[in-house]
């Protein structure tokens, strides 16, 4: 039985710029290659899609209806797990508040998803990843998490609505001490589990990055910014509960600044991800733009192993216009490196030969778009 | 679409598509079965409803919808006076008396705390629930709100302010149910479960 996840056969439906589109990959790595706009990364966002989640553009659902029919769309999949085969079915329909989900016919929630398929991406978007706002890295970071936890969207939109009740209660005085309390001992509980959450991934990364003999550079993680607490992982469920009521102690003490502010001042929102290039000891941010892609694939890869060390399977890479940044030998070195990881890879590139020292397995396809409307061709 | 018939008739639809788990087509779909059942079914069903807008209210005890105040859990003998039993909403209530495990009294706050929505303790008859956990008969308040962020918010305030009362504060256990296998349940609920694990 394989011990990998990998999607077998894709199917989109009025998906962006395809009206429809199958790809039956018998489980192989997917090179798609053609011109700027011709639809390569809509497939990619296709696959981001099941997973947990708004996918690899972040994008509303109905944004990724097919125009100007906008009909709704569908993507389809057969997906190879360690626990067998199973089938996706993504969808949304115009007037739904959201995408829906079945898996094997059955109604299932996105969380429900996290539990089969995970998906690491790397996509143009994140190039300026260490010199944009925290934001952005926390997202990063975040999204890391749920590969290791399907619940750690679940707890981060609690914790968010959770610091919104907040917020609007101390917009409101007089106080209702006990009612702050009350709301600030979930928000410490759910903040403490996401930080715990974030620490442990971390580790796995760190491990991930220790244990293997890669071509990328080795980043040091940690977690930095205006609350950056110390988690001691020998005693996880300790360190969450003493974290629950350090923070519990923080918002009360902090409830006249954060009501000046208009929002909530500490927290894990207000957390941020710090990389060091660790063979020049160099901050993230101080490095070349091509040392800073290097990082993230390197973080991107780590993640993988990390995932396939906790889960048992190694997830899908989604590799969105990677090749092109790379010389020969560092593309090769990556191929390689997705080979032994023995990952299913979805990459983009413009050209085909950016593709030739990926294995002879490998389905290369070119991606034309005539009329706004993407097909494909096996080359 | 255009709606159909006379104005008695789209009225009725545009009511009840109002309701929960009906929309408009599924309430065309009833208007029109009980327009086809007169006699069965509409007449007999307008004489209920308009009994029931006459006769029911919610409890001054205990905030259960009946058709005598105090309604009929809170007026029955032979119900144990010892557990106060909060509960968010009526069909709560009901839920827990289907199930018939509980023969206590019930409390209902008729929704949680939450700021954006405006809902704030004033609006959950909570110095009538203070007020009866001071009782001497009263033993236990069991806390039986959702496992959200709004449920257990609502929960640690009122238990905050039952702190007075002298009484037992539980709430109910999350975990593994009844006939389940642990194979189908979510990594959420394993964890409730595991953490609330007992001796055997």
């Amino acid at each position: 039985m394989t011990r990998r996840t990998a999607v077998l056969d894709l199917t989109l439906s009025h998906f962006r710029s395809w009206k429809r589109g199958r790809i039956d990959t018998g489980g192989a790595p997917v090179a798609l290659h053609g011109p700027n706009g011709a639809g390569k990364t809509n497939v990619l966002e296709a696959v981001s899609l099941l997973a947990p989640g708004r996918g690899l553009r972040r994008a509303p659902a109905p944004e990724m209806a097919r125009k100007p029919d906008e009909i709704g769309w569908r993507v389809a999949a057969v997906v190879s797990t360690p626990s067998g085969e199973i089938e996706i079915d993504t969808r949304f329909t115009p007037g739904d508040s959201g995408r829906g989900v079945q898996i094997d016919g059955k109604t299932a929630t996105q969380t429900a998803l996290g539990g089969h398929v995970r998906t690491v991406w790397l996509t143009p978007a994140m190039d300026r990843l260490w010199t944009e706002a925290a934001s952005d890295r926390r997202r990063f970071l975040d999204r890391m998490v749920l590969g290791f936890d399907a619940h750690h969207g679940d707890t981060s939109i609690a914790y968010e609505k959770a610091m919104r009740q907040r917020n609007r209660l101390l917009s409101e005085p007089p106080w209702d001490q006990n009612w702050l309390d009350s709301l600030e001992a979930q928000l410490a509980r759910l903040g403490a589990r996401i930080a715990r959450g974030r620490a442990e991934a971390l580790a796995a990364l760190r491990e991930a990055q220790d244990t293997a003999e890669t071509s990328f550079p080795r980043a040091d993680l940690a977690i930095a910014g205006d609350f950056a607490p110390e988690i001691d992982l020998d005693e996880p469920d300790m360190a969450e509960t003493g974290l629950a009521v350090d923070l519990a102690r923080a918002l009360a003490e902090g409830r006249p600044r954060d009501a000046a502010a208009g929002r909530t001042l500490t927290g894990p929102h207000r957390s941020d991800l710090s990389a060091i290039y660790a063979a020049k000891a160099m901050p993230a941010a101080a490095c070349s733009t091509g040392e800073q892609k290097a990082l993230l694939i390197s973080l991107c890869l780590a993640n993988a192993r990390a995932l396939a060390g906790r889960t048992g399977a190694a997830p899908v890479l989604l590799f969105d216009e990677v090749a092109a940044h790379l010389d020969a030998a560092r593309r090769a070195a990556l191929y390689a490196e997705i080979a032994a990881l023995g990952a299913q890879a979805w990459m983009t590139g413009t050209g085909p030969e950016l593709f030739d020292a990926l294995g002879a397995d490998a389905l290369r396809l070119a991606v034309t778009e005539e009329g706004g409307v993407s097909s494909l061709d096996p080359t | 679409m255009s709606q159909p018939g006379p104005s008695a008739i789209t009225r009725l639809i545009e009511l009840m598509a109002k309701l929960p788990g009906l929309g408009p087509r599924s309430a065309r779909r009833a208007v029109l079965t009980l327009v086809k059942r007169r006699e069965r079914l509409l007449v007999p069903l307008a004489q209920a409803m308009a009994d029931l807008a006459e006769s029911v209210s919610l409890c001054s005890v205990c905030g259960n919808a009946d058709v005598t105040d105090p309604c009929a859990i809170c007026a029955d003998p032979k119900r144990s006076k010892k557990a106060i039993c909060v509960v968010q909403d009526v069909a709560d209530l009901w839920a827990l008396e289907r199930a018939a495990v509980f023969a206590g009294q019930y409390h209902v706050l008729g929704g949680v705390l939450s700021p954006l929505d405006g809902v704030g303790p004033d609006d959950l008859g909570l110095p009538r629930l203070v007020a009866r956990a001071h009782s001497e008969e009263v033993q236990e308040v069991i806390l039986a709100l959702g496992a959200t962020v709004d449920g257990q918010t609502t929960a640690h305030y009122v238990a905050a302010e039952l702190a007075e009362a002298g009484v037992r504060i539980t709430t109910l256990a999350q975990g593994v149910p009844v006939g389940g296998e642990l194979d189908f349940l979510d990594d959420g609920t394993i964890l409730a479960a595991l953490t609330a694990r007992k001796d055997v």
